[in-house]
Formats: structure tokens, C-alpha cells, sequence
């Protein structure tokens, strides 16, 4: 085990405050600002990214009012087409892809490998700055008259035929891939080169693995992404380029080029949600998690496999139909790396000590709504099946289960799971748990009904849509408010807690990773002493027949 | 409010992409058991404080994992079988079908029938017959996607895509463009109407179009001066092209070519892409000259040109 | 491990693996690059397998002689490179110094010869968007847009690299004793600008050229 057994950490492990800890290290504005320190940058990206996701959610919410009626006349056709593209934009570089990674991977990989901070300290914060100035460059682009193209950019319609502003979208995106780049690659050394002794590759939680292979799809895939929209943004400002069809270039090269990053960055946006999954499903099990290499492997198996199936996205763009079968049967097996892992936290569950604090309410609404996501994505990559459900509505639901359902559900379970450890106070859990069942109700309210909707054809990115449609679309709507109360709800109870929450002991779940070792809040660099690892993860002790736990030296 | 559950199944293919979502629905509700059922019992039977066997777990893990690796990987590579299947038989039209030719622009959908009619955002044709709609996009990518029929097909700038379905109820349909393409997007929609062999007859002679589309191909053959040198003895020497839709041509670079509605197209626009063997790649190019609703005139013109007598080389 | 490297920061343990970071960290920073001019690789390998007589058209008009010539002044500037790498590993900062300054040198020297070379382009009409040559075969067109985008995006990695060349130079002066593992770092980002011409010289200069 680690050099200080878990769960002999008193529970009221000293008052909070007391000591200095990286909290209280310093209250001037340019302490935050300069900060080099990993859980501080944790912090402000943190702070960053709420803000986004509220943009990219009241997108969300006028694109649902609007679609209440069939008739497009709460906002113009153009209003509406800006507000998806914002939508999408905001929500994808600046909510998801970011947020476990830069927030949660931020605070707690290095506490986790035992090092007192990331490889690249400054380099770290950089990222941060470039991740705001791209965000600037966005909100720039959308205050002064927004973007029409979708967040997918296709052309030729970004580069000849949209009348917005299409190029500082494009750079903002451009620069905040850098931060994606940059974060990749800390996260990449600090996990390689940075771990505490007796912290082999396989006793490390799995957290690290599913962050090992995000960071590496990061570093990757993302300079595709920013050559082809320097690629696009040149084009439309010399008004000649390679993916226009009269100079005989060719507008699909753009999509095969934005899909060889964009889909991976599917895989950006959930592999660390499933990394959230292991850590706090074998935490509120009591059990190290089952068959723990092949959920490790699978993680990078979905990392590699995951680069060569984005041509499944263009069944219908007259790609080749021997390309599209590679594709397809590619996709195919990228889905059984993912199936081993729902079925490994199943079995995990088996002989387990179960309970249901916050956490483990959203990981379980997490694998509830991932598997449905995952397998609505088996029909996708059917190809018969997929040329009458592209672009519809089936689409949209299906990738909101990942997203949404998957990604954002882990991201809040990590949240509630790291909060006293964030912020050294506990969150109240009741309210939690209530929040937790409200999103998850109000989750298949707004998604479910896409499904059918999508399968009896109700095009994606349409301002209105005939009448047949609409008692879907209301009952999404209604699904939606439900959502936003479940996104309202904890924002109030974190803030509430940050001043009267009850204090957080070092280790309140009783976790094994090295993280729990410190106090809540951590000091400013970490530990005292580099710790020394001597079991694997999840080494949690046996059960008795009630669920507790049986100590030898008790 | 309507509550519809299913889409209509108008075509031959509907039929088949529908089993194989039925299919498909059945094997995921099946895996969400495998997985809930015992997920539920596990949460109720192993929850904190009730009393349970929880002595450590001895299994062949190695083994476990096998089981549930392989199983899903044979389903999911029959289902891609299957799946593929039905795919090529979307891809794929079948030979003599009813040829119409559809033209996407901001924001509709132009449509022509070899007897000339013009339509648009409105596509009429028969039950029981096989339809093959070649399509160009003027500007942006469009999608021509029939829900009932279940198909869909992207219209990228630049070539001519196809698409075929076989109507097998007569009815009237929704015609979507699934693919973004700017302001109007959601207004670039229409009706396909699958009429009784009869009525379309009918429907045709009401149309009454003052030439067929080889007869306003043919009109531009000339207006274009293309019968300068494709035609006859002129002073430039041009490849005579009779009887040459269909056939193999000779390029200069030692291979062949099919002579379909690609290779015309890209010879009319881009001519030096593929010139043919013992000729000068002289022809100018037409691209900006000409509407995609010319081209498929022309093209519908030199489909129509018979066989030449004799082909006379020098 | 040279001694030079004693000190490290303080997120480390020690300065080996300080290094060990550091020269991973660029590894990893070059596949980045790699991809990033993967994507117009892969744009010109597509065009250039369908347009492939307009490319050697294309091709024929790009200046053979400063081509030629940068690609010698590039392979010496690596080598040049490599004896400050070496040069710092047996801590020598006379030597150190010496070699970056040549390097940078040739680096500038590099952008001299682009410079007369970009502009003989505009002479001779090649320049998209702007006074193209419209007598050249149409894909051409697309041939030299990938020229430009190329050797352009190249131009800007060979200036980021003067940059910190400049640096290190800067700080092996200030410095008693030379950072080696810093100045290693560079170094293999310099060879990777390197290799990224050495790619390019042969596609759009070399490729089809028949006079």
C-alpha cells in the first residue's frame, strides 16, 4: 500500500485552514493569475470553462424554445444557424474537450503519480493563457456578428459562400488547440517520466491511463485540426484553395482532414470520463476494480483504434465504398474496448459494499447513458443504416448520450468526488443526490425522444421542420428545462459549500490513490516527503459479510 | 399533436434498412439487459450494511474477459456483414432505370426529366419503377435525403453523385436536404409524389416541355460552337463523339477510360485532365460557362448521338 | 549525464530526470509538428496522384539552383548543430558559442536565398491569388497554392528557430556554464526543420522535372 494507509487517516485529519495549503499560499490577484502551481491552474480552468459551458447552454436553450413550434419564429433562420454553430464550437474546444482533462487531470494527476507538480509548471500556465485568448478570439467572433457554419466548417460553404466571421472563429480554435497540445503533452511526461517510486505502470489508478491516452490522442490529432482550419481560413482569404471543387480541389479532403481529428477528439472527450468511472466506481464498491489490465488496455486500444474510423462519418459524401467498408468495420471494433470496460464495472459491483453517495450516483447514471450512447453508435457505424440516419436527429441524440450523458455525468461525478479534496470542504449530499437523479431524468427526457424523432427523419441543423415532428421536440424542450435546473442546482450548493460546507477530512471516501494522502486542501507542493508505493490500485481491504471492512490490526 | 413512431415505408429498401434496425434495437435491448439486470441485482444485493457473501472473488478472469470480448466482436462483424450488404445495394442502382437529373443550389432543389419537364422541390414519379437520380450541386454541399425511401446521398460541388430507390407505395413524401447549407437550409425541402403508372403518364403529357433534354442539349452543342470542331471537317481537329457514351476511350498516357457522365463532365470542364490518344489537348474549358443544368443537357444530348458510320483517322 | 546540468526545478527529483522530461517532452512536441505538415503532405499526395501532369508542370517552373542551394546551406546548418550539441555535451562554451552563432548564420543565410527565390517567383508569375500565370496548366495552380502553403509554413518554423537559437546563444554567453540539455533540445528541433526541407526539396522541386 502507499507509505501512509488510507484508511487509518483519522477522519477529522486536523482543522482545515490551520496550515498553510495552496488555498491560502498567497490572496493577491497576481498569485492566481502567475500561478505556476498545477492545482491553482486546475482552478482557473475550472473557472474558465463554467463560463462557456453557461454560453454554450443558453445557445442550447434559445435553439430549444425556438424549435418548440414547427415554424421558425421565435429567431431568423441566420439567428438560429449562429446559435448551433456557437453551440457546438463553445461547447466542444471550450467545455468538453477541456474539462476533465485541464480541470480535474490538472489537480490531480500530479498529486496522483506522487510528484509536486506537472513536467512543465510554466508551460502549464501558458496553456491556460492560450486557452483564454482563444476563448477571446471566440467570443470576439460571436459578439460582432457570430458564425453560420456549424461547428464542422465545412466547405466550400466556410470558404466561399458564408458572410461570417468565420476566420477569427477558426483562429480562435486554432490557437486554443495549442492549450490542448500543450496540455497533452505535460500530462504525457508527467505520467511517464514523474511518478513516485513503486509506482509501476500497473499498480497506477486508471485514472492515469484513460489521461495517459487522452493526452496522447491531444498531442496527436490536434495539429491536424489546426492545419486544416489554417488550411480553410487561407483559403477563404486568397478566395482560391485546395478543397474548392474550380480549381479542382476537393471539398471531401476537408472533411477526411477535420474528421482525423475530430473524431479521436470523440474519444479526447470521453476516455477521461471513464477514467473518473474506475476511480470512484471502486472506491464506493470497496473493490479493486475487475480485471484492472484490460481495463488499462482498453483505454489505449480506443486511443489508437480510435484514429482510424473517422472516414464513418462520410458513408453518404460519395467517399468509395470499399474506404467506407474499412471505416466501417474499424468501427465496429472500436466499440468492444468500450463494451469491455461497462462490463469490467459490472463486475465490479459483484461481491462489492456498495453505496450511493454523489459520485457514485452519477457514475452509475454514467454507465446507464454511455452504454445506450455506445450502442445507438453501433448503428451509426452500420452503413446501410447510417445513410438513412446521418444528419438526422438520430445523430444528435446519440452523441449527446456520449457527451452529455457520458462526459459531462463523469465530469460532475469526478467534480463532487474531488471537491473536499479541491476545496477542503464537503458539498451537501443530499442536494447532490438530488441533483444527480434530476439530470439524469431530465437527460432522457431531452435525448430519447431525438432517437425517434431522427429515425422517422427529422434533419439536424433545421429552423423549422414540418409539423409531424413536433411533439418530440416539445418533449425535448421540456427535458432540457429539467436539465438546466439539475446544471443550476449544483452551482449553487459548490458555492454554498466553499463558505459554510462542513470541513473536509484528507480522505473522506476512504480512496487508496495518493492524492487522499495529503490533507484537504493540499499544501503547495503536495507532500512533505516524496511517498513510496507499495501495493497496486484499489488495494482495499476484505469485506465482511455486513460490507465493512476487516482490518488485521484493528 | 401526432405521436408517429415509424417513418413510412415507401421504397424497396426501406424494407431492408428497416430489419436491420429492428435487428439492431433487439441485439442493444438485449446487451442493456445482460448489463442492467445484473448491474440492479449487484446494487441492491451488495449495498452497504445488508448481508452478503463477500469473501474475495476467484475467477478465471483471463477466461471471463475472452468470453466478453470475443462474443461481441462475431456479433458486431455479422452485423457489419449485414449491414454492408444492404449498403452496396443502396450504392449500387440497378440497370434500366428511369433517369432524372437534380441540380441542388441555395436553397432548392432543381429537377429535369429526360422528356424535358422541369421541376422543383416537387419530384413526380411512377410506382414499381426503378428511378436513378444523378445530381449536381451548383454551389455548396447538399444532401438529397427521402425519409421514406431511406435514402440519402450528399451533393458534392463539383461531380455528379447518384442515387436510386424503387417506389413501392404510392403516396406523397417529404424531400429533405440533409446536409447544411447556409440561411435556408431548413427551407430546402419538397415532395416526392409516387404516382399510379397511369397518372404519371398523365402527369407527364399535362407538362408539355417544348423540347426534350437531348433537344436543348443539342440546341447548346451548337449554340457553343462545341460542333465547330466535334462535328464534320472543321480546322480543328476534335474527336468525333458518336456512339461514344459507354465505350472505352484511349488516353494519351496509355490508359483507358469509361466514357460515363464523369468522364464527360470533366472533359467539358476540365479538358486536359484526360485527353484522348492521337489528339492535341486544344479544347478550351467550359467551367463558368455553363449552368450544371446545361451540362446535364448536353450530356443528356451525347448519350442520345448514334454510333458513328465509320470513325476516319487521318 | 553531463555535470554541467546540476541544477533542475523544483518539481524534479533530480537533474537526470529534469533531462529525461525535457528531451521527451520535445520528442513528443516534434510528432505534433510532424502531423501538423502531415496534413498538407496528405493534401499533396492527393492531388498530386490526380492531377499528376499539371504537378509536373508545376514542378518545372519552381527555381532548381536556390532550391538546390538551401538545401545545402540547411544539411550544413544541421551539422553545424550537431558540434554545438557536442560541444556543449564536453562543455566547451567557446565552442558552444561558436557553432550557434554559424548556425544561426545559415539559418539567416537560408531566408536570404527564400527571399531572392520568392522573389523570382514573383517575377515569373507564380504567385496564387494574386498574379498567377494563367497560360500554366489549370491544376498548376493547385500545385503552387500547396508550394506556397509549404514552404511558407516552413519559412516560419526555420524563423521560430532562429528565435531560439537566438536564446540559447543568448544564454550560454550569460551563463558561466552551458545548459546542455537545453541546448540539445534545440538542437533537435533544428534537425527536424532540417528534415522537414529535406522532404520538401525532392516533392516540389526534384519530383517530375523533365528540362
Amino acid at each position: 500500500m502507499i507509505t501512509q494507509l488510507p484508511n487509518t487517516v483519522p477522519e477529522t485529519a486536523g482543522p482545515v485552514g490551520a496550515k498553510e495549503n495552496y488555498l491560502n499560499a498567497g490572496h493577491t490577484v497576481a498569485s492566481w493569475l502567475l500561478t505556476t502551481d498545477h492545482k491553482r491552474i486546475g482552478i482557473l480552468y475550472l473557472i474558465a470553462i463554467i463560463f462557456f459551458f453557461a454560453i454554450a447552454t443558453f445557445a442550447a436553450a434559445l435553439m430549444r424554445l425556438e424549435l418548440l413550434t414547427p415554424a421558425g419564429d421565435l429567431v431568423l433562420s441566420d439567428t438560429y444557424n449562429k446559435l448551433f454553430t456557437i453551440h457546438g464550437v463553445v461547447m466542444v474546444w471550450f467545455f468538453l474537450i477541456p474539462s476533465i482533462p485541464t480541470v480535474l487531470g490538472n489537480f490531480v494527476i500530479p498529486l496522483m503519480v506522487g510528484a509536486r507538480d506537472v513536467a512543465f509548471p510554466k508551460l502549464n500556465l501558458l496553456s491556460w493563457y492560450l486557452f483564454m485568448l482563444g476563448g477571446v478570439m471566440v467570443l470576439h467572433a460571436i459578439i460582432v456578428g457570430g458564425v453560420d457554419t456549424g461547428w464542422t466548417f465545412y466547405t466550400p460553404y466556410s470558404t466561399a459562400y458564408s458572410n461570417t466571421h468565420v476566420i477569427s472563429m477558426a483562429a480562435g480554435i486554432f490557437v486554443a488547440g495549442f492549450s490542448s497540445i500543450l496540455t497533452g503533452l505535460n500530462f504525457i511526461i508527467t505520467i511517464q517520466k514523474m511518478r513516485a517510486p513503486g509506482l509501476t505502470w500497473f499498480r497506477m489508478p486508471l485514472f492515469l491511463w484513460s489521461m495517459y491516452a487522452t493526452s496522447l490522442i491531444l498531442v496527436l490529432a490536434t495539429p491536424v485540426l489546426a492545419i486544416t482550419l489554417g488550411l480553410m481560413a487561407l483559403e477563404r482569404i486568397l478566395g482560391i484553395g485546395i478543397f474548392n471543387p474550380k480549381l479542382g480541389g476537393d471539398p471531401v479532403l476537408f472533411q477526411h482532414l477535420f474528421w482525423f481529428y475530430s473524431h479521436p477528439a470523440v474519444y479526447i472527450m470521453i476516455l477521461p470520463g471513464m477514467g473518473v468511472v474506475s476511480e470512484v466506481i471502486a472506491c464506493f464498491s470497496r473493490k479493486r476494480i475487475f480485471g484492472y489490465r484490460y481495463v488499462a488496455f482498453a483505454s489505449i486500444a480506443i486511443a489508437v483504434i480510435g484514429f482510424l474510423v473517422w472516414g464513418h462519418h462520410m458513408f453518404v459524401s460519395s467517399q468509395s465504398i470499399y474506404a467506407g467498408m474499412v471505416f466501417s468495420i474499424l468501427s465496429f471494433i472500436v466499440a468492444i474496448p468500450s463494451a469491455i470496460k461497462v462490463f469490467n464495472w459490472t463486475a465490479t459491483l459483484y461481491r462489492g459494499s456498495i453505496s450511493f453517495e454523489t459520485p457514485m450516483l452519477y457514475v452509475l447514471g454514467f454507465i446507464g447513458l454511455f452504454t445506450i450512447g455506445g450502442l445507438t453508435g453501433l448503428f451509426l457505424a452500420a452503413m446501410g443504416l447510417d445513410v438513412h440516419v446521418h444528419d438526422t436527429y438520430f445523430v444528435i441524440a446519440h452523441f449527446h448520450y456520449i457527451m452529455v450523458g457520458g462526459m459531462v455525468t463523469a465530469f460532475m461525478g469526478g467534480l463532487h468526488y474531488w471537491w473536499p479534496k479541491i476545496t477542503g470542504r464537503m458539498y451537501p449530499e443530499k442536494l447532490g443526490q438530488l441533483a444527480a437523479l434530476v439530470m439524469f431524468i431530465g437527460f432522457n427526457l431531452t435525448f430519447f425522444p431525438q432517437f425517434v424523432m431522427g429515425y422517422l427523419g427529422m434533419p439536424r441543423r433545421y429552423h423549422a421542420y414540418p409539423e409531424e415532428f413536433q411533439i418530440y421536440h416539445v418533449l425535448s424542450t421540456a427535458g432540457a428545462s429539467i436539465l438546466g435546473v439539475a446544471y443550476l442546482l449544483p452551482v449553487i450548493y459548490f458555492v454554498w459549500s466553499l463558505f459554510w460546507g462542513a470541513k473536509a477530512a484528507a480522505n473522506p471516501w476512504r480512496a487508496t490513490s495518493l492524492e487522499w494522502t495529503t490533507p484537504s486542501p493540499p499544501p503547495k507542493h503536495n507532500f512533505a516527503e516524496v511517498p513510496v508505493v507499495r501495493l497496486p490500485a484499489y488495494s482495499y481491504p476484505p469485506l465482511d459479510e455486513r460490507g465493512e471492512e476487516i482490518h488485521e490490526h484493528a | 399533436m401526432k405521436l408517429p413512431l415509424f417513418p413510412e415505408q415507401a421504397s424497396t429498401i426501406a424494407e431492408q434498412v428497416d430489419r436491420l434496425y429492428f435487428v439492431l434495437t433487439g441485439t442493444s435491448l438485449f446487451f442493456v439487459l445482460l448489463i442492467f439486470v445484473p448491474m440492479t441485482i449487484f446494487l441492491f444485493k451488495y449495498r452497504r450494511g445488508k448481508k452478503a457473501d463477500r469473501s474475495a472473488v476467484r475467477m478465471a478472469t483471463t477466461r471471463i474477459e475472452i468470453v466478453w470480448t470475443v462474443i461481441p466482436l462475431f456479433l458486431a462483424m455479422g452485423i457489419f456483414a449485414w449491414a454492408a450488404h444492404v449498403y452496396f445495394d443502396i450504392q449500387v442502382p440497378p440497370p434500366d432505370a428511369l433517369e432524372i437529373n437534380v441540380v441542388g443550389k441555395q436553397w432548392m432543389w432543381k429537377l429535369q426529366h429526360q422528356t424535358g419537364q422541369r421541376e422543383i422541390n416537387e419530384l413526380h414519379v411512377p410506382v414499381g419503377r426503378t428511378v436513378k437520380l444523378t445530381l449536381a450541386s451548383e454551389d455548396v454541399i447538399h444532401s438529397f435525403f427521402v425519409p421514406a425511401f431511406r435514402v440519402k446521398q450528399d451533393v458534392v460541388p463539383g461531380r455528379f453523385v447518384t442515387l436510386w430507390f424503387q417506389p413501392t407505395e404510392v403516396g406523397e413524401y417529404h424531400l429533405f436536404c440533409a446536409e447544411y447549407c447556409g440561411t435556408e437550409h431548413s427551407r430546402m425541402i419538397g415532395k416526392v409524389h409516387v404516382l399510379p403508372a397511369d397518372e404519371y403518364q398523365t402527369w407527364l403529357n399535362r407538362g408539355n416541355p417544348e423540347e426534350t433534354m437531348a433537344q436543348s442539349g443539342g440546341r447548346l452543342f451548337r449554340n457553343l460552337g462545341c460542333s465547330g470542331c466535334h462535328v464534320g471537317q472543321g480546322p480543328v481537329r476534335a474527336p468525333p463523339l458518336e456512339g461514344l457514351y459507354g465505350k472505352l476511350v484511349p488516353l494519351q498516357n496509355q490508359q483507358f477510360v469509361r466514357a460515363d457522365e464523369a468522364y464527360l463532365r470533366d472533359s467539358i470542364l476540365l479538358p486536359l485532365l484526360q485527353v484522348r490518344a492521337g489528339y492535341e489537348p486544344l479544347m478550351p474549358t467550359f467551367q463558368g460557362r455553363i449552368t450544371e443544368e446545361e451540362l446535364f443537357q448536353i450530356i443528356a444530348y451525347l448519350k442520345t448521338l448514334p454510333n458513328a458510320p465509320v470513325e476516319v483517322r487521318r | 549525464m553531463p555535470e554541467a546540468t546540476s541544477t533542475f526545478a523544483e518539481q524534479f527529483e533530480d537533474a537526470r530526470q529534469q533531462h529525461e522530461a525535457v528531451t521527451l517532452g520535445m520528442w513528443l512536441f516534434l510528432a505534433t509538428e510532424v502531423l501538423f505538415f502531415g496534413g498538407l503532405f496528405l493534401a499533396y499526395v492527393v492531388y498530386r496522384h490526380a492531377y499528376s501532369t499539371a504537378f509536373a508542370a508545376g514542378s518545372a517552373h519552381t527555381d532548381l539552383f536556390y532550391g538546390t542551394l538551401n538545401t545545402a546551406i540547411l544539411l550544413t546548418s544541421s551539422l553545424t548543430m550537431a558540434l554545438a550539441v557536442h560541444a556543449a555535451q564536453e562543455n566547451r562554451p567557446r565552442s558552444i558559442t561558436r557553432w550557434l552563432l554559424l548556425t544561426l548564420a545559415l539559418a539567416l543565410g537560408f531566408l536570404v536565398v527564400k527571399g531572392f527565390e520568392y522573389h523570382k517567383d514573383f517575377v515569373d508569375r507564380l504567385v496564387i491569388g494574386l498574379n498567377f500565370n494563367p497560360t500554366l496548366p489549370a491544376h498548376a495552380e493547385l500545385f503552387f497554392w500547396l508550394y506556397w502553403a509549404m514552404t511558407g509554413l516552413h519559412a516560419v518554423h526555420v524563423i521560430i528557430g532562429i528565435g531560439v537559437l537566438g536564446c540559447v546563444a543568448l544564454l550560454v554567453r550569460r551563463k558561466s556554464h552551458a545548459p546542455a540539455n537545453t541546448i540539445e533540445v534545440a538542437g533537435l528541433y533544428w534537425h527536424f526543420v532540417d528534415l522537414v526541407w529535406i522532404f520538401l526539396y525532392p516533392l516540389l522541386y526534384l519530383i517530375d522535372r523533365h528540362s
